[in-house]
């Protein structure tokens, strides 16, 4: 059976990237707007890899993060921060959080497949 | 120089491999799935990486530029194209000389740095646009100590598909450190316990070690060269060295390799519980001790089974062969400016090892006539109405106790009226005689044979049409030829599943016993000679309206006699033609193991060897095809009569 992995971002164009990337991948790539849609999701369905954006309205990537780690279905689930650059001290403040592991934006379909396959197999 | 077991153990591996990436590329060649770049890939990796554990470091130097060939194709930066798997093709032969110098330093010194291997690697450069690459890095062994900090699972981490990256770096050996684990009662399973310490052995620098790690900042991770193993300690015994590659023990679990001539040593001593079996029915017989007959037919339920286990493990796919004949066509067809693609069906049917080996010879030979003499031009199958490519099609299966292959070709046929007047030419065909098409088309394996017009370096001088046959026959098969004027050739063989033990037919001739292969003979029929009829010299019997020559068996070995009344006709069959062998009494069926005759007899052409019976007399088990020839004298006689 295949993989399901979240993708929780504002960006439409960003989830769009991450469903085709992995979908093509052979990921079953399920989607959420911001954190508190993506804690929703995570409590409906088992999830193999949940890939988080930070910056988000409603709840941010750190809440979301925060928050499925002291959630029973979010404990030990790998979750990928998508960060940038321009904030080098963000990583390391998901990390504390219980992030898994991140990605520098922009990032092309590779380095996507690559990163995922290291967390989620 | 001490040979060490891992050593061969690799050579034969590396064989192995050599042999299926010449299929993968081939492959390639026709349509290329994007797994069938990755398995290249992965084959080209064993190897490398193999090479160099193994004291064969030229080999591997060589092979990694082909590595990186196909990891550039695998990555979708250059695409498969004719240069760069004739390059691959030349390499794949290139790696098997260097195996073949056994990691003997001059000899691979040689090969390594022989005008040959240079051309080869420009060539691969070329193809891929590579830039002549420098040394390739040597593999170093690396230390790596890894323990996940305590929550690293609670927040994600999945150590097993560390170990697993790091494992897809090179070989590696993976220790897990446990010591300190708290009871199971006591022990908090959502925190991490467990470290691990990993000896990696690849050609990867520290750096690509480091990003598998990438995100376990918080973990304790250190990463330290080792030196490089001395010979001795690789010397250290198989055990280990297995232990290393478990990827590869994984994949084949249940595979053990023996060396053939155990398996014939086995073969040999149940050839001779077979026999004695025989013998205890035939004593146990006499006792009428139901508790005896009893454990007898135990013992032959028991033999019957062992006999079948062990011929099936000496059967091998004859795939094996197939691949090498892709191979045959591809350079054949470049050598010859045809476009002949190769089709093979039913690879997995499985024949006898012996029989195997010493099919492949003809196979090749008749395969190289049809793309020779049986394909035609492009122009010409253009000319015609013919797809440009010539199609061989190579098909086996399992019919009915044989082997059945069939080379089939889409060719211009044979041309029976040249077949004429080539055979009368050579004497081979009496001018007056009238042949059917399919006693012209048998002609073509006639000693001395050959229509092409002229001598190709390709298809020989029209021995090998004839060594086919004999090679065939000596494997106690039949050939069979079937042509249509510019539809194509088909040519089937017939095989027996194996060499060792048939079924035979038991006669008796005189106070004597003979074997005759069961495969051989077509029925068996009262000799009536009210059914005889004389026809230009020839003794004839008719069988439901066909005319079959026969002999008396007694005559031909000059076995007295003495006034059977009841006399019976075995009709056997060889090269599409039947003929009725006189004994005196048919006495069944029988198990019969083949026992070589001695080197004194070896050359008595009527008899393919002896057997044993039950009753300890040996019996001679005649070569029915070789005795058919002899008793029909020369083709062109027995057309003519």
């Amino acid at each position: 059976m295949s993989k399901t992995v979240l993708s929780i971002d504002d960006s439409k164009a960003i989830r769009d990237m991450v469903a085709f990337t992995l979908g093509n991948a052979g990921y079953r790539v399920i989607e959420a707007e911001n954190g508190l849609q993506g804690l929703d999701r995570l409590r409906s369905e088992p999830v193999s890899l949940v890939i988080v954006d930070l910056n988000m309205p409603v709840m941010n990537g750190f809440e979301f993060i925060k928050k499925a780690r002291s959630d029973a279905k979010g404990a030990g689930i790998p979750i990928l921060m998508l960060t940038t650059e321009s904030r080098p001290e963000a990583k390391a403040e998901g990390k504390a959080l219980g992030a898994t592991g991140w990605l520098n934006k922009p990032f092309d379909a590779n380095m996507l497949l690559t990163v995922t396959r290291k967390l989620a197999g | 120089m001490q040979v060490n077991p891992a050593v061969q153990s690799y050579v034969i591996e590396a064989r192995d491999l050599l042999a299926q990436l010449e299929t993968m590329l081939l492959d390639l060649e026709q349509a290329a799935p994007p797994e069938a770049v990755d398995s290249v890939f992965r084959a080209l990796h064993t190897l490398k990486g193999g090479g160099g554990m193994f004291g064969f470091p030229a080999l591997s130097a060589f092979v990694h530029h082909f590595e990186d060939a196909f990891d550039l194709v695998r990555m979708g930066k250059i695409s498969v194209t004719r240069p760069l798997l004739d390059a691959a093709l030349a390499g794949r032969d290139h790696v098997i000389a260097l195996l073949d110098a056994g990691g003997d330093p001059e000899r691979t010194d040689a090969l390594a740095n022989s005008p040959e291997a240079a051309s080869i690697l420009s060539q691969l450069a070329r193809a891929a646009n590579l830039a002549p690459p420098p040394v390739a890095p040597a593999e170093r062994g690396w230390m790596v100590h890894f323990r996940p900090a305590a929550n690293a699972l609670m927040h994600g981490m999945r150590p097993d598909l560390l170990l697993e990256e790091l494992a897809s770096l090179g070989q590696c050996e993976v220790k897990c450190l446990a010591q300190g684990l708290a009871p199971l009662a006591t022990l908090d399973p959502t925190q991490s316990h467990l470290g691990w310490d990993v000896t990696l052995h690849t050609t990867q620098g520290r750096a690509a070690i480091e990003a598998v790690f990438i995100f376990a900042e918080d973990a304790e991770l250190t990463i330290t060269e080792i030196a490089p193993p001395e010979v001795e300690t690789k010397a250290e015994g198989p055990a280990q060295v297995r232990s290393t590659a478990p990827s590869r023990a994984q994949h084949n679990p249940e595979t053990v390799r023996v060396p053939s001539l155990k398996l014939d040593a086995i073969l040999d001593q149940l050839g001779e519980l077979v026999i004695a079996q025989a013998r205890l029915n035939q004593i146990a017989s006499r006792f009428g001790d139901s508790t005896l007959d009893g454990l007898v037919e135990e013992f032959q339920r028991l033999i019957g089974g062992l006999r079948d286990t062990t011929l099936a493990i000496r059967m091998l796919p004859i795939e094996t062969v197939f691949g090498k004949f892709r191979r045959v066509v591809r350079d054949l067809s470049v050598e010859l400016g045809k476009e002949v693609i190769l089709e093979t069906e039913g690879g997995e049917t499985e024949i006898d090892k012996n029989v195997l080996d010493r099919l492949s010879e003809p196979l090749v030979h008749m395969i190289r006539n049809s793309v020779d003499h049986g394909i035609e031009s492009t122009a010409e199958r253009v000319a015609a109405g013919k797809p440009a490519q010539g199609l061989v099609r190579l098909a086996a299966c399992q019919d009915a106790g044989e082997i059945l292959i069939t080379i089939e070709d889409d060719g211009k046929g044979l041309d029976h009226e040249r077949i004429r007047q080539k055979a009368i030419e050579r004497g081979i065909l009496a001018p007056e005689a009238t042949p059917t098409e399919s006693q012209l088309a048998e002609l073509i394996f006639a000693p001395g044979f050959s229509t092409a017009e002229k001598v190709s370096s390709v298809s020989g001088r029209g021995v090998g049409m004839d060594a086919v046959m004999t090679t065939i026959s000596a494997l106690r098969g039949s050939v069979e030829v079937m042509s249509r004027k510019g539809e194509g050739t088909l040519i089937s063989l017939r095989l027996p599943l194996t060499l060792a033990i048939i079924d035979g037919l038991l006669v008796q001739l005189g106070g004597d016993i003979f074997v005759m292969p069961l495969i051989a003979v077509d029925e068996c029929v009262e000799f009536d000679l009210t059914e005889l009829k004389r026809d230009s010299g020839r003794t004839m019997l008719a069988i439901r309206d066909e005319m079959v020559p026969f002999v008396d068996l007694a005559h031909v070995f000059g076995v007295p006699v003495d006034g059977v009344a009841r006399r019976r006709v075995v009709i056997v069959r060889a090269e599409g033609q039947r003929m009725g062998l006189v004994v005196d009494d048919i006495l069944g069926q029988h198990q019969t193991v083949i026992k070589p005759m001695s080197p004194f007899h070896a050359d008595l052409a009527d008899f393919a060897g002896a057997t044993i019976l039950g009753d300890g007399t040996v019996a001679l088990i005649l070569d029915t095809t070789s005795l058919l020839r002899r008793l029909l004298d020369s083709p062109s006689q027995a057309l003519a009569a």
